[in-house]
């Protein structure tokens, strides 16, 4: 009965979504066409029934609210009652039978339910009837048309996402005859830090496709402008703080979880993340210009249709399978036609509108070349290079394998083409916060950044003279990371700290993560150290600083795997050991077998350890990595992702505040 | 500046900055475009020496031989028609067998061999990355 009302519960939710588009779009027409008339309007004033466009705008609004809040409050129903079959393993559920098992913990009960397509595609149509009811509860200093054919954007996209759920991808299916027990899910997802991984990131792509429907409704509205802009900026920025905390978090789960030692791998899956972070940071810069300079408005449009298509791709190409197996196209070509046809009319659609209404948009102010506005162009046109090549990257072996050839592209063609161009970014991220608005010259503006380029350059001294034989990436990494977290301080010298505005505190903290992660990665890329052996029992090995020892070998058995356990005893200098425990994890459903590393913080760097196998002569093998300040790497992304909740907040203040002088 | 050239100095500047990205993305891209050998490549190709690719095949049966610093391995990958010798230092994931597929990622050595840095085993194709689970399903066309 569950899924059958889960089911029920969608159709209801995809009815009200049409609804909406369909009021939203009667609202948007009819108080146009009373604005294209004004000539006329005091003759039929005289008519009571027809008011005034203001009225007729507010009774849509009054209309449409309510519809958007009902089909959040279903669909978020559909999407408890999915959690509910998985949490008690009715294995009549399709789903529930091909990726859950009654022996799994419950918090994988929960994530299984967006652990698979099917799932995953609920989860996001449930974040984003959730934001579309925040946006009809909440928003209220946007221009009513405006903020009428926003909400009929959201529901266009809604509608697109009921379709696919419903017509092929119904996660409430049964299954006839039910299974004993479910094929389980994927041991590698069975992780705590991975369960919640994929919402966070679907939180930010809904977040970006808010911003998006804010756009379309400016669009339709012929209204880009500050205002807009403003109503714009939150979701952008809270988008991006999800995407930021989801990238950052699924490459420590990368790293600690696939015992492979690497923090970054240009999986396509990683990829179809990344882009739309890209786009987000692109626009979330630009909209700075536009709600605080009123510049750049077609440029932000076009950002903010760039931003959605690349969290559609990321949303679609992720669960769809045709990153994860090139053989899903041929499993099901139902879905993977309707996946392509989704992206065509969403993508196809948000740029035929913006060519069709980009000359309705006026011009905004100008600036000079030599301006904060000008390095903010410069940084929008240096992350849509980047955004380019990793898209095309990631497209190429798929369209590649559509014509029949295998091939696969990674590290190097990654490394080589992205991280010279994001090199520059960042130093060039260091310039931008120290220029004035609108125009400055450029030797004040060089006068500004002497200092971080002098530790810079003396950073690459001192590494040239001390670590020679570093490659020039990680060189070069490591020097400018110093030199930009200089920079990036910078914009609160000579000023009163208390009276400085929050987001401006958040600028520099985010700016700051940036450098403390290229450093982190510069420092894990140059300095690292692995010793690979087979040891032992009682055997001494070193790594790094730090000395060794297998003590032991143990069977350890879990709720739904067993494992054996390697004991190692940690030396570092004279300080007390310590031990640690890498395992090799069994995994029954499906069965997999699974390296747990285990992983010794310290202030300097990581100590890394796997356990092998036992070779003929009772060796273990051990894997161990000593890894100088890769914690920064991370630590790094959660100050850029701090940054952006101060920023957040900071805005989110001073609109309010600014509202409230309005009224009074 | 005049406001009208200035949105089209945008403009070109952003079309142009479109441009460099794919230019740059498909000039890199052509050194990736042959990446995978199967053995029998090898003899009719010639070997690819200095760069990184992916060898396929089946592990030959009873040519698995244990080097006594306990963590490295040398097989040998057949195809049927050629089969090259390889050796990987490291810890050997859990479905590498003698006569099934694996994917080797290194180099070739002048002397005809192979260093590999990583192995694929077969493995459950859910989560694999297609280039992985293109290059198994070529080894599993040569298994049949």
């Amino acid at each position: 009965m569950i899924a059958e009302a889960g089911l029920a519960a969608l159709w209801f939710a995809a009815a009200l979504a049409l609804l909406q588009l369909v009021l939203a779009a009667i609202g948007v027409r009819r108080s146009a066409a009373d604005r294209a008339e004004p000539a006329g309007a005091h003759l039929q004033s005289v008519d009571p029934s027809i008011g005034s466009t203001r009225t007729r705008v507010e009774d849509f609004l009054a209309a449409v609210r309510p519809v958007a809040v009902v089909q959040g409050a279903l669909v978020i129903f559909a999407m408890l009652l999915l959690i509910a079959v998985f949490v008690r393993s009715d294995m009549s559920v399709r789903l529930v039978a091909e990726d859950s098992s009654a022996a799994k913990p419950l918090i994988y009960k929960i994530a299984g339910a967006w652990g698979n397509h099917e799932g995953s595609m609920l989860l996001w149509v449930t974040i984003l009837g959730l934001a579309g009811a925040a946006v009809a509860l909440f928003e209220r200093t946007l221009d009513r048309r405006t903020l009428v054919a926003t909400l009929g954007a959201q529901a266009a996209i809604a509608l697109g996402f009921y379709a696919f759920l419903l017509f092929s991808s119904n996660p409430f299916a049964r299954l006839s005859p039910a299974p004993a027990d479910g094929q389980g899910l994927n041991p590698l997802l069975q992780d705590p830090g991975l369960a919640f991984h994929p919402p966070t990131l679907y939180i930010g792509y809904v977040g970006i496709s808010v911003a998006f429907s804010f756009a379309v409704g400016a669009m339709l509205t012929r209204d880009v402008g500050p205002a807009f802009a403003r109503a714009m900026r939150p979701w952008v920025l809270g988008a991006w703080i999800f995407l930021t905390i989801g990238i950052t978090a699924g490459s420590y789960w990368a790293y600690y979880e696939l015992g492979w030692g690497g923090w970054w791998f240009w999986d396509p899956v990683e990829n179809a993340s990344l882009m739309p972070w890209l786009a987000a940071t692109a626009l979330l810069h630009s909209v700075t210009v536009l709600a605080t300079r009123d510049g750049l408005r077609a440029w932000t449009i076009m950002l903010a249709v760039v931003a959605f298509s690349m969290s559609m791709v990321g949303t679609f190409l992720v669960r769809s399978g045709i990153l994860t197996s090139v053989h899903a196209f041929a499993i099901d070509p139902k879905r993977g036609a309707f996946i392509l046809a989704l992206l065509v009319i969403y993508i196809g659609g948000a740029l035929a509108l913006f060519g069709a209404r980009v000359g309705t948009i006026r011009q905004g102010n100008t600036f000079e070349p030599v301006s904060r506005e000008g390095a903010l162009v410069v940084n929008n046109l240096l992350l849509s290079v980047i955004l380019g090549i990793v898209l095309i990257g990631t497209l190429y072996p798929i369209i590649a394998a559509a014509f029949g050839t295998q091939l696969s592209v990674g590290h190097p063609f990654f490394d080589s083409t992205a991280g010279p161009i994001a090199l520059v970014l960042v130093a060039l991220m260091a310039v931008g916060p120290l220029l004035r608005w609108r125009r400055d010259r450029v030797g004040a503006g060089l006068r500004r950044v002497a200092i971080p380029a002098a530790v810079s350059l003396a950073a690459l001294v001192v590494l040239l003279v001390f670590a020679p034989g570093i490659r020039a990436l990680p060189l070069i990494g490591l020097a400018l990371g110093l030199g930009v977290a200089v920079a990036s301080i910078a914009p609160l010298w000579g000023r009163d700290l208390r009276r400085t505005p929050l987001f401006t505190y958040g600028m520099v903290v985010a700016h700051l993560g940036i450098a403390v992660s290229l450093a982190g990665m510069a420092s894990e890329s140059a300095f690292s150290r692995e010793t690979l052996v087979a040891t032992r029992i009682g055997e001494a090995q070193r790594v790094g600083p730090y000395q060794v020892t297998l003590i032991g070998i143990r069977p350890v058995v879990g709720v739904n795997w067993s494992a054996i356990e390697g004991v190692l005893s940690v030396r570092r200098g004279e300080a007390a050991p310590f031990l640690l425990r890498p395992q090799s994890r069994f995994f029954s459903t499906p069965p997999q077998e699974t390296n747990e590393s285990a992983i010794r913080t310290a202030l300097d760097g990581q100590l890394y350890t796997v356990l092998g196998n036992r070779d003929d002569a009772g060796r273990w093998q051990l894997r161990l990595w000593w890894k100088p300040f890769v914690t920064l790497i991370w630590a790094g992304g959660a100050l850029v992702a701090i940054g952006g909740a101060l920023s957040l907040l900071g805005r989110v203040r001073r609109e309010r505040r600014a509202t409230r002088r309005e009224e009074a | 500046m005049k406001a009208k050239h200035q949105r089209l100095t945008l403009a070109l500047l952003a079309l142009a900055a479109v441009i460099a990205a794919a230019l740059l993305a498909l000039s890199a891209l052509k050194d990736q475009a042959s990446f995978f050998y199967a053995p029998s490549d090898v003899v009719k190709d010639g070997l690819p020496l200095g760069k990184a690719v992916r060898l396929g095949g089946i592990v030959e049966t009873g040519s698995v031989k244990h080097l006594p610093d306990g963590v490295s391995i040398r097989f040998v990958v057949t195809d049927g028609q050629a089969s090259v010798p390889v050796r990987f230092s490291g810890i050997v994931p859990d479905l590498f067998r003698e006569k099934s597929g694996v994917v080797a990622e290194g180099q070739f050595q002048p002397d005809g061999s192979f260093v590999a840095t990583n192995l694929l085993a077969k493995h459950d194709e859910k989560y694999m990355p297609p280039q992985v689970a293109g290059a198994m399903h070529k080894t599993e066309s040569l298994e049949q």
